[in-house]
């Protein structure tokens, strides 16, 4: 019997089983692993919830009072000070519903695009499939979306009252969130090789709200100007408008006339085509994000 | 059991291991236009990109029971190559193989400051993969070992840095772990907590696991190990047994 330190190390360790120490699963072990630690993302993500407001005396009352704010501040500018409002009757529901979808999106990205970054100790301490950082990013912006989206509902029931319709709201937040998740995880991946990203995404981030009819109806915009045909096809493929626009759809009944055309299959689109892109993109690097 | 070479079952298999790393070098803080400006302004070079050969042509095998100490002086490589063992660095040329799931226990353990210590413990065992019901079960034990005391109901900003490091330790150690990878961990603890991570380490090695152990203290490395690496930048200059590598490693230094 040959000794074992005689021989090749590749074959020594193929005998023994030992396996490259810096190759990533397969795409299925590692969604199988990543299931398996689910439980981390969600104490992971509760836990950033609780540090974050630990230290504001409010407390959790920010989580109210942050989408309230900003919806004030655009509400002043653009409601009263630019009025974009058009004939929009709803327009504190038009506009609440708009910056709501699109701050969940943009927090998604901009705080996905540092979840590995910032936490590159803990990555180079322990093994853990590394999309749970981010996952757990998206779960906290969820989080706030769902106190939100209640402030929304409270907004709609006194103005409009409630209706079935605003049972679309489960669907069209369940395609948002997988849009999401898929463009946390890309933009995690650039955030951790790319750090100058984190100083670019705040403007990428301001151009897309501008472009996705948040302060006012699009096709009612485009009209106004006499804009041709297609641009309201082409600007329907924008993902953020599309989930704005079934959002809309569900709860107010005057966006009928200015609804995008085709929104809820280009939201299911970009959330299966997103969602896969985003995990396959991710865990393409997965061993390289120790290296930061 | 058969030879001694072939009877141990190797855990750990490095194959002419190269590391080489890319710094950024001539740039400090973060590249915000700002400091995009000043580099302008001073007219200096925009920041380049240096190659780091931290590891050069490593090779040893460690077995099942093993506990090795990794000396070597400042910037040898030591932390570099555990890195590189527990798979977050990838081998510019070379192979590392090894059976397991190597974890590293570094002081710089990243942990929620604004959280309690009990908090972290229960996020820490998580991390590394234990279930609710396992942790509930660990929990006491983890706590006991830390010697915290009260002060696990407490964020870990207000520990010391002593503190932080031995409550990382017993997250970390709660688990077995086939492959344990220790960077100067036990340098921070007071002489008790030293003690008591020593014997812990001996506990994880005879629990059929593999430690590596990287220290500036050759009188633990001693303690703790029946091996050593002795890494002179980036070449393995020694491997054997710890009392025959440290005695040579003293007597470079004196020389």
């Amino acid at each position: 019997m040959p000794t074992a330190g005689e021989t090749d190390p590749a074959a020594l360790a193929r005998r023994y089983g030992l396996s490259k120490s810096s190759v990533r699963p397969p795409l299925g072990a590692y969604l199988q692993e990543l299931w398996s630690r689910r439980q981390f993302v969600v104490s992971y993500a509760a836990a950033r919830t609780y540090a974050m407001y630990a230290g504001a005396r409010l407390g959790s009352i920010w989580q109210v009072l942050t989408p309230l704010l900003n919806a004030a501040v655009y509400y002043l500018a653009f409601g009263v000070l630019l009025g974009t409002k058009n004939g929009i009757d709803n327009y504190v529901a038009f506009l609440l519903s708009g910056i709501f979808v699109f701050t969940f999106t943009q927090r998604c990205m901009t705080e996905g695009s540092r979840s590995l970054a910032l936490n590159l100790s803990l990555i180079r301490t322990l093994h853990f499939p590394r999309a749970t950082l981010p996952l757990a990013y998206v779960l906290n912006e969820l989080n706030q979306m769902l106190v939100s989206l209640g402030i929304l509902f409270v907004v709609v029931g006194f103005t409009e009252g409630p209706a079935w319709s605003w049972l679309l709201v489960v669907p069209a937040m369940l395609l948002q969130i997988m849009f999401n998740i898929g463009i946390t995880l890309v933009f995690a991946r650039i955030g951790t090789f790319v750090s100058d990203i984190t100083q670019l995404l705040p403007f990428v981030t301001r151009t897309w709200l501008y472009a996705s009819g948040i302060f006012f109806s699009l096709p009612a915009k485009l009209a106004e100007i006499d804009a041709p045909g297609w641009v309201v096809q082409v600007l329907a493929f924008n993902p953020i408008s599309a989930y704005i626009d079934i959002i809309r759809r569900s709860l107010l009944e005057e966006h009928e006339p200015n609804q995008l055309p085709h929104a809820w299959s280009i939201a299911v689109v970009w959330s299966f085509v997103m969602l896969a892109a985003g995990f396959w993109y991710f865990w393409q690097a997965e061993d390289r994000y120790g290296r930061g | 059991m058969a030879v001694a070479d072939s009877g141990a079952e190797p855990t750990v298999i490095a194959d002419r291991l190269d590391i080489i790393y890319k710094v950024i070098a001539g740039q400090g803080g973060k590249g915000t236009a700002a400091t995009a400006l000043r580099r302008i302004m001073k007219r200096q070079d925009r920041p380049t990109i240096r190659e780091v050969h931290a590891v050069k042509n490593v090779s040893f095998t460690a077995y099942k029971g093993d506990a090795i100490g990794v000396i070597g002086r400042n910037g040898s490589g030591k932390s570099t190559m555990l890195r590189a063992i527990a798979g977050l660095l990838p081998p510019a040329a070379g192979a590392v193989y090894t059976g397991g799931r190597p974890s590293l226990l570094g002081v710089n353990a990243a942990m929620m400051n604004d959280l309690t210590g009990d908090r972290n413990v229960v996020l820490g065992c998580l991390a590394m993969g234990m279930s609710t019901a396992e942790i509930q079960r660990r929990y006491d034990e983890i706590v006991d070992f830390s010697g915290i005391g009260d002060f696990i109901d407490l964020p870990m900003s207000t520990y010391s840095s002593g503190m932080a490091a031995r409550l990382k330790f017993a997250i970390a150690s709660a688990k077995t772990h086939d492959i344990l990878l220790v960077d100067e961990a036990l340098a921070t603890g007071d002489a008790e907590f030293r003690v008591r991570s020593e014997r812990k380490i001996k506990e994880l090695r005879d629990q059929a696991g593999t430690v590596f152990l990287v220290s500036h203290s050759l009188e633990v490395v001693q303690e703790t190990c029946n091996r050593a690496l002795w890494l002179d930048a980036g070449v393995l200059k020694l491997d054997g047994p710890v009392e025959e590598v440290v005695a040579a490693y003293i007597k470079s230094t004196r020389g």
